[in-house]
């Protein structure tokens, strides 16, 4: 019932005119605007905040710190119930007694202009006691480290560990054992439109009214109500068009916290537009991993243990309501997930550091994991002598295996792995890679291409954070009702932040009633018009919302073919909706328009049989319950040039084979795919957040931080796995598995494996990411002595 | 605080302000005419979601003041949109996937215009050199650039 289609996307003829309706294009009247004094140090004591020649400035109404909104605004922490030992150190909206890292919000100013209120930051005069700094995670571990809480003395937020019972053991009687540091750099997710919003309090009513750039709504009235003593039902968060997430607006932030704790205290609404060079060091960073990993390999070559062991810099707390310690579980769970292996164990620390606040950015975890596992199994067959693919191929799980549990515990649903790899074979032969390889290297340039291998682990149960204590949900629902024009209104759960998932649930509900996409409206991102869903992480939107979207569709669809049979007088089985016409299900001939049953049904319903009540509306939900989460699974192929003289890596090609089940919409998913190996290419070769010892952000503009352009990107092939025969049914909701997190996930690795297989003939080695052509040089002079 | 007087036209239309000298001219379209089309990324001229024509040449309205348009022609891409110069751009974008969130689009779609405008047979490397003053972090650029190569080859067959 639900076809594959490329619609484009319903939001986009506003936006390509110029009409979109972002945040910061959007006014409320009264509103005024806002900006933040934010640390300049990344630790420190506050003496004093002094805000007396700030307020008396032109066209400013209020300067606020900590002492101002204490009694309106609670503090917080990030803790999670399943993990006891989890310490999570009180956060406030404004510090109050310690800034912990540099862009840390100090205090609140609220004027006419954001020009009159950045004016009356520089008059805001302070004073702090500077204090030791913690700026690298091994630095956070090492014996006389400085301390951040007195709750965590050796700064470790949280130790995880999964391990089978005989890693030691095998190691011990490993034939070959292959092991290296790899080192990730600090990211953030730079979407385009900076974080924003507008906060109305209505004193009168007591009722709070947010307009968010953000992808979960619905937390964040769960989070809003518990932190300011709001009743959930008094407060409606709405997401107009928004620009760009990618996990970063999936968060409570301190500073949003506390524009909209003092839209109560003044009782009137409060913009707050981040530039970017607050965003760079406020927004959500992740990715900061040493790692030490290794595999041993028995005689005949073949694997049989895997050791990793992960430090994960997290910022100076734990981020709320999600915790900072997602890497890490992600490393936990789906490191070696492809492979047989039959011992492993996984380590992950987080630590505190003085850096930004961390947690989750597409991906999570996942391009740590894969990079790692795919990382040592390329130098793994390269020390065994044997071809990457094969060796790949021999201890890659098979659909046939069933359920695929890991030596680490997991179990996986029967993944398509290898049924990827051919396909990305068969579309690119390695003999032609190589040809094209040896032709470069006998021009005296180097070349390479490597491959990785991945799992997405997507659309998440309950088990964490229902579990854990947080107020997130993983379902979302769908309303759907029949207007007298026959045209469908959807109002659904799911949150669009470019993604395409409201265009995607808008196909849903078309097809399955037996529409036209034209003659569906939908609504999406507001919670005061939606079932309470999860709204946009974790690859999870379509899964949860193309199903409930489905089942609400198939209802009323079903009330429909009963009202017009009852009219016309037969089986509701000998009638079809095709096109917006009900029809005799044999021939196709039309019966009737929707639009004159609907008009029968809101208008005229006596004619209905006696006692008929028209039920033109319908309302589903649906979350996974039955498994931890749906997985997806790939394998990348990345070819890259090396300038030996520059240590430049040119990408050359890149490819993905995927599987992610039925596609709704193959033009959203092939752009997911296409971004996300985008923001992964970035992850390999420019991105980084550099801070200095002293905990200072050294790139913290565009300009420093290299966000990947249309000279570096290069196109990218996809390869899709046909679905599977059964999503064919039409009476089964349609099995979609999570796509938007496929790229990041695998890319990295494959850049990584691109130039590791470029630098081999030079002896050369290179686990740090991004590859910069200092590193690279640093590499191969290393690798002459 | 110094305030300067302004003449200029924006979107064919005669506009007369008096503004703070030190006012971006981003802010100026944005806050005191309300053409929100002209998007800010970054506000240090990294991004090109800012890129408006000025005088017929793209420009980034972020790290132009408003005083400096004085006695110019600014057009914006609610001016491009209405007066249909980037209907087959938008077209294409639409047939390739050529955005995603959107926020980037304006200006990537003035920098397209001002492409095509030159010359209507760009190479794909000619199209990728034109857009590598711009950030769109949700694409991954190939279906923009694709969307550019089409649009250029709709305006050959369209003739000159
Ligand atoms: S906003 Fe002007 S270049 Fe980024
Ligand atoms: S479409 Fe989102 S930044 Fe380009």
């Amino acid at each position: 019932m639900t076809g594959s289609r490329a619609v484009p996307g319903l939001r986009w003829p506003r936006l390509l005119a110029g009409r979109g309706r972002y945040v910061g294009d959007l006014a409320v009247r009264g509103m005024r605007e806002v900006a933040f004094l934010r640390s300049p140090f990344a630790h420190a004591t506050i003496r004093t905040i002094d805000c007396a020649a700030a307020r008396g400035l032109p066209g400013i109404d209020a300067v606020l710190t900590h002492a101002d909104l204490a009694h309106v605004v609670r503090p917080f922490r990030g803790t999670n119930a399943l993990f006891e030992t989890l310490v999570a150190p009180e956060q406030t909206a404004l510090a109050s007694s310690h800034v912990r890292h540099v862009g840390e919000p100090m205090a609140l100013v609220v004027g006419d202009s954001r020009a009159a209120c950045e004016d009356a930051v520089e008059a805001i005069e302070w004073d702090v006691d500077p204090l030791p700094v913690v700026s690298d995670p091994e630095r956070a571990v090492s014996a006389d480290a400085p301390c951040l809480h007195v709750a965590a003395p050796d700064n470790v937020c949280l130790a995880m560990e999964a391990s089978s019972a005989g890693v030691d053991e095998t190691f011990a009687t490993a034939e070959t054992i292959i092991d290296a540091t790899f080192r990730f750099a600090r990211h953030t997710g730079v979407p385009m439109e900076p974080r924003s919003l507008i906060a109305s309090f209505d004193p009168s009513d007591g009722a709070l009214s947010v307009l968010h750039s953000h992808q979960c709504p619905a937390a964040m009235q769960q989070a809003f109500a518990a932190l300011l003593d709001l009743p959930a039902h008094r407060i409606d968060i709405t997401c107009p068009d928004v620009g760009g997430a990618f996990g970063i607006k999936q968060q409570l932030y301190a500073d949003e916290l506390a524009v909209v704790a003092t839209s109560i205290l003044l009782g009137r609404p409060l913009r707050f537009l981040a530039d970017r060079l607050e965003s760079m060091a406020s927004d959500i960073q992740a990715r900061h991993h040493v790692v030490y990993a290794r595999l041993g390999a028995a005689s005949d070559g073949s694997l049989v243990a895997l050791d990793v062991d992960d430090l994960l810099a997290i910022g100076p707390y734990s981020q709320y309501p999600r915790t900072s310690v997602g890497e890490g579980r992600a490393l936990l769970t789906c490191t070696a997930a492809p492979y047989r292996v039959p011992e492993a164990r996984a380590r992950s620390r987080a630590v505190f550091t003085n850096l930004g606040m961390a947690g989750h950015y597409r991906g999570v975890g996942h391009p740590i994991a894969t990079a790692v596992t795919e990382g040592l199994m390329e130098e793994a067959a390269r020390r065994l002598g044997v071809d990457r693919l094969a060796f790949r191929r021999r201890h890659l799980r098979s659909v046939d295996d069933g359920p695929q549990r890991t030596a680490l515990g997991p179990t996986f649903e029967p993944l398509r792995y290898a049924a990827c790899l051919d396909a990305l074979a068969a579309a690119i032969p390695t003999s032609d890679l190589e040809v094209w390889r040896d032709r470069v290297r006998a021009s005296g340039a180097l070349a390479g291409f490597g491959y990785a291998v991945f799992i997405e682990m997507t659309a998440r149960g309950p088990a964490f954070y229902g579990d854990g204590g947080a107020e997130i949900s993983t379902r979302d629902g769908c309303f759907v009702r029949l207007e007298p024009s026959g045209a469908v209104r959807v109002n659904a759960s799911v949150t669009e932040q470019g993604q395409g998932v409201e265009t995607a649930v808008a196909q849903v509900v078309a097809d399955t009633v037996g529409i036209a996409l034209s003659d569906v409206a939908i609504v999406t991102g507001e919670t005061a018009n939606t079932t309470h869903g999860g709204g946009t992480w974790a690859s999870r939107s379509l899964a949860s919302g193309g199903h409930a979207a489905f089942q609400a569709a198939r209802t009323l669809r079903a009330e429909i073919l009963s009202l017009a049979a009852a009219l016309l007088q037969c089986g509701p089985e000998t009638l079809d909706i095709i096109g917006g016409s009900i029809v005799d299900r044999d021939d196709s001939n039309e019966r009737m328009t929707l639009k004159q049953l609907a008009a029968v049904c809101h208008f005229r319903p006596h004619q209905l049989p006696a006692g008929r009540q028209p039920a033109l509306e319908a309302v589903a939900s649906f979350g996974p319950t039955d498994a931890p989460f749906r997985a997806g699974c790939g394998v990348q192929l990345s070819a890259v040039e090396v300038d030996p003289d520059t240590g430049v890596v040119r990408l050359v090609r890149h490819a993905v084979a995927h599987d992610c089940g039925a596609i709704a919409n193959p033009l959203f998913v092939d752009g997911q795919l296409k971004g996300g190996i985008a923001q992964g290419l970035g992850a390999a070769l420019w991105e980084e957040l550099v801070y200095d010892d002293q905990g200072q952000l050294l790139s913290g503009s565009l300009a420093d931080y290299k966000v990947p352009t249309a000279l570096e990107i290069p196109d990218i092939q996809i390869v899709h796995l046909p679905a599977g025969a059964a999503e064919e049914d039409p009476d089964t909701p349609p099995r979609f598995v999570g796509v938007g997190e496929a790229g990041t996930a695998g890319a990295p690795a494959a850049v990584m494996n691109a130039i590791n297989d470029a630098l081999a003939p030079r002896g050369a080695k290179l686990f740090q990411m991004p590859a910069t052509p200092e590193r690279v040089l640093q590499a191969l002079g290393a690798a002459r002595g | 605080m110094t305030h300067v007087s302004i003449d200029l036209t924006v979107n064919g239309r005669a506009v007369r302000e008096t503004v703070q000298a030190r006012m971006t001219l981003v802010d100026f379209v944005r806050e005191r005419l309300d053409l929100t089309g002209t998007h800010v990324g970054c506000a240090h001229g990294v991004c090109g979601a800012c890129l408006v024509l000025i005088d017929g040449v793209a420009a980034r309205s972020c790290v132009m003041l408003a005083a400096s348009a004085d006695g110019r022609a600014v057009e914006t891409i609610e001016g491009l949109s209405e007066r249909g110069a980037t209907r087959n751009l938008a077209e294409a974008f639409t047939r390739h996937g050529g955005l995603q969130c959107g926020f980037c689009t304006p200006g990537i779609l003035v920098a397209a215009h001002a492409l095509l405008a030159e010359t209507t047979r760009p190479t794909r490397d000619g199209i990728r050199e034109a857009l590598a003053g711009h950030i769109c972090r949700c694409t991954g650029y190939e279906p923009i650039v694709d969307a550019v190569a089409d649009a250029a080859a709709g305006r050959q067959d369209a003739g000159p």
